[in-house]
C-alpha cells in the first residue's frame, strides 16, 4: 500500500506536474545540446533543429496531424490570440464574423472582445443547462460573413466535452474554418484533427506532463490550406506565423509529454475515471449536493460539484493545507464576481458560490481520493453547522422569500 | 492568498457559533449579506435588560474564512459591552485585529452592519427608535 503524501494536488486542469521521464529528455538541451534551432552553419544549430523535428513529430502524431502543421508557440494563449487574430486578419477580406460560446476560456473570450473593438462580429453562443452548445443554434448563426467557429475542445472549469465532429460538420457544410481551445483535452483523450474536422487548434505542454511556457498552433495545410496572419514579428520563424527562437528544451520536453500521452493516454483514462468516480459518488452522496455539467460527453479526469449553503472558498480553507483544489466562487477571484462558466450554465450565484472541481491527474491515488472524500465531506458538514442559509433551509424556510440587502 | 494565523484561528475554532432565540424581547437579530453576493450573517445579540449589557452573542456565516473570522470576533468584542458600546464598533477595528487584505475588507464591513442591524432589531423590539447609520462608502 502507498504512503499517503500530502498535500494532495487535485488541480490538474490549472497545471500538471512534468513527468520525470519529460525533465530527463529536456536536461541535456539546456547545457550540452543548447544550440539555436535557426542556426544552420554549425552541429550546435543542427542538433537543436533535429532536436525539433523530432518533438514536432512526437506532438503532430498525437493529434494525427502533419508536423508540418505545428506551429509552436509560448503557451495557448498564444495559440488562441494568433488563431483567431490571425485568421480575422488574414480572412479579412471573406468577412468579419466569428462565432465561438459563451464558456470559452479567457484568452479566447477577451481575444473576441479585442477584435470587436477593431470592427468584428461575434456570435456568443449559449450553452444548454448540461455546458454544451446547441448544434441548431450555432448552425443559425452562421451568416454569409462568418469565418471562424472558435469552441473549446473541453471546458476547464467544468470538463465537459463538446461535439466537435458535429460542429465541424456544420462548418464544413457552410465552408467556415473550426478553431478549438484543445488545452483540456489533447493528451487526456483521443483527438484527432482530421476526423474530428479541426483547422485550428492551440494547447499546450504544462496540462499533458509537460513544462510551463511553450505550446502548439496546429494550422491545417490541406483541405483547406489554411493561413494565419502573425502576430509576433521578427525572423519569421515558425513558417512566417510565429517568430522567435525556438525553446528548445520546452519543445523537446512538449514532445516527450506528447508521447507519453499517446501511449499511456487509455490507460491513465480508465484508472483515474474509476477513480474520479469513486470521488465523485461519495460526494454527490452529501445531502443537497450537485454535479455541473454533462456527466457523460466529459473528460475523465474532472468533476465539478456544488455544495449548496457552503461557500466554495471558505470551504477549501477546511482543507487547502493538504488537498489542492479549485473553486468557482467569486472569492477566490480578484473580481469578486462567481465562475461565468457556471453561471452560464444558468447556476444561480449562490451554487456558483459553492462548486469545488477537481482534477485529478496522472499521480494521483485510490489513499489521496478516499482522504479528500473524507476531509471534504466533514468540512462541507462543519461549515453547515454554521451556515445560517442551512439553518434556514433545515426550518423550511424558502431562501427566495427572504429579501437580501444586496450590496 | 495565505490567510492570517487570526483568521486560521477563528476558522478552525470560531466562537460562539449558534441561535438565540429571536423570539425573546431581549435578543438582538441581524442578517446581511445575500446569497448571490458569497456571504450572508447572521449575528444576534442579548442584552441584559437590568443593565443594558450584551450578555451573550451568537453567530453563523455562509461565506469566505474571513468572513467567518470577521463574525467569530465580532461575538467576542460584543459580549459584556454596553449596546451602546457595541453600536461604536467599527469595521477598521475588525480589519487591524485580523490583518485583512483589501480584498476582504468587505467581510469586516458586513460584519459592523450585523452589530448595527441586531442592535436596531433589539431596539425594535423594546419600542426604542432605530439608529441611523451612514451608508459604508464600501459597498
Amino acid at each position: 500500500m502507498n504512503m499517503l503524501k500530502l498535500p494532495i494536488y487535485l488541480d490538474h486542469n490549472a497545471t500538471t506536474p512534468c513527468d520525470p521521464r519529460v525533465v530527463e529528455a529536456m536536461v541535456p538541451y539546456f547545457t550540452n545540446a543548447f544550440g539555436n534551432a535557426a542556426s544552420r552553419n554549425h552541429p550546435f544549430g543542427w542538433q537543436a533543429e533535429e532536436a525539433v523535428d523530432y518533438a514536432r513529430e512526437q506532438v503532430a502524431k498525437l493529434i494525427g496531424a502533419d508536423p508540418k502543421e505545428i506551429i509552436f508557440t509560448s503557451g495557448a494563449t498564444e495559440g488562441d490570440n494568433l488563431a483567431i487574430k490571425g485568421v480575422y486578419e488574414m480572412y479579412a477580406s471573406k468577412g468579419n464574423h466569428i462565432i465561438t460560446c459563451n464558456i470559452e476560456h479567457k484568452a479566447v473570450l477577451d481575444t473576441c472582445r479585442h477584435l470587436e473593438k477593431e470592427g468584428a462580429e461575434i456570435t456568443y453562443l449559449d450553452v444548454k443547462p448540461n455546458g454544451l452548445i446547441d448544434l441548431a443554434e450555432l448552425e443559425a448563426a452562421i451568416k454569409p460573413t462568418t469565418i471562424l467557429i472558435a469552441i473549446m475542445y473541453a471546458n476547464n472549469e467544468i470538463g465537459t466535452v463538446m461535439p466537435m465532429r458535429e460542429i465541424s460538420a456544420i462548418a464544413r457544410k457552410h465552408g467556415v474554418l473550426v478553431f478549438s481551445d484543445g488545452v483540456q483535452a489533447v493528451g487526456k483523450i483521443p483527438v484527432d484533427v482530421n476526423k474530428d474536422g479541426i483547422d485550428l487548434m492551440a494547447f499546450t505542454a504544462h496540462k499533458m506532463y509537460g513544462p510551463k511556457g511553450v505550446g502548439v498552433l496546429y494550422v491545417r495545410r490541406k483541405n483547406p490550406r489554411v493561413k494565419v496572419t502573425a502576430q509576433i514579428d521578427g525572423g519569421g520563424h515558425e513558417r512566417g506565423m510565429r517568430s522567435g527562437t525556438l525553446n528548445v528544451p520546452g519543445i523537446v520536453g512538449f514532445g516527450k509529454a506528447c508521447e507519453i500521452c499517446l501511449q499511456e493516454m487509455e490507460s491513465d483514462a480508465k484508472r483515474i475515471s474509476l477513480l474520479r468516480d469513486k470521488l465523485e459518488n461519495a460526494l454527490l452522496k452529501v445531502e443537497e449536493s450537485y454535479l455541473n455539467g454533462d456527466k457523460e460527453s466529459r473528460l475523465p479526469h474532472v468533476t465539478n460539484i456544488s455544495f449548496k449553503y457552503v461557500e466554495g472558498e471558505g470551504l477549501m480553507m477546511g482543507f487547502n493545507k493538504n488537498i489542492a483544489l479549485s473553486s468557482g466562487s467569486a472569492c477566490t477571484s480578484a473580481s469578486l464576481e462567481p465562475s461565468y462558466v457556471l453561471k452560464a450554465l444558468g447556476l444561480g450565484d449562490d451554487l456558483a458560490h459553492s462548486s469545488l472541481r477537481f482534477g485529478l491527474g496522472r499521480f494521483t491515488t485510490e489513499e489521496q481520493i478516499d482522504y479528500t472524500i473524507e476531509h471534504v465531506t466533514n468540512t462541507v458538514n462543519k461549515l453547515r453547522e454554521m451556515s445560517p442559509l442551512w439553518e434556514m433551509f433545515k426550518d423550511g424556510i424558502d431562501l427566495n422569500t427572504i429579501e437580501w440587502a444586496h450590496h | 492568498m495565505a490567510y492570517s494565523e487570526k483568521v486560521i484561528d477563528h476558522y478552525q475554532h470560531p466562537k460562539n457559533v449558534g441561535t438565540l432565540d429571536k423570539s425573546k424581547n431581549n435578543v438582538g437579530t441581524g442578517l446581511v449579506g445575500a446569497p448571490e453576493c458569497g456571504d450572508v450573517m447572521r449575528l444576534q445579540i442579548e442584552v441584559d435588560e437590568a443593565t443594558g449589557v450584551i450578555r451573550d452573542a451568537k453567530f453563523k456565516t455562509f461565506g469566505c474564512g474571513s468572513a467567518i473570522a470577521s463574525s467569530s470576533l465580532a461575538t467576542e468584542w460584543l459580549k459584556g459591552k454596553s449596546v451602546d458600546e457595541a453600536v461604536k464598533i467599527d469595521n477598521m477595528t475588525i480589519v487591524e485585529e485580523l490583518n485583512l487584505p483589501p480584498v476582504k475588507i468587505h467581510c469586516s464591513v458586513l460584519a459592523e452592519d450585523a452589530i448595527k442591524a441586531a442592535i436596531n432589531d433589539y431596539r425594535k423590539k423594546n419600542g426604542l427608535e432605530e439608529l441611523q447609520f451612514d451608508e459604508s462608502p464600501i459597498h
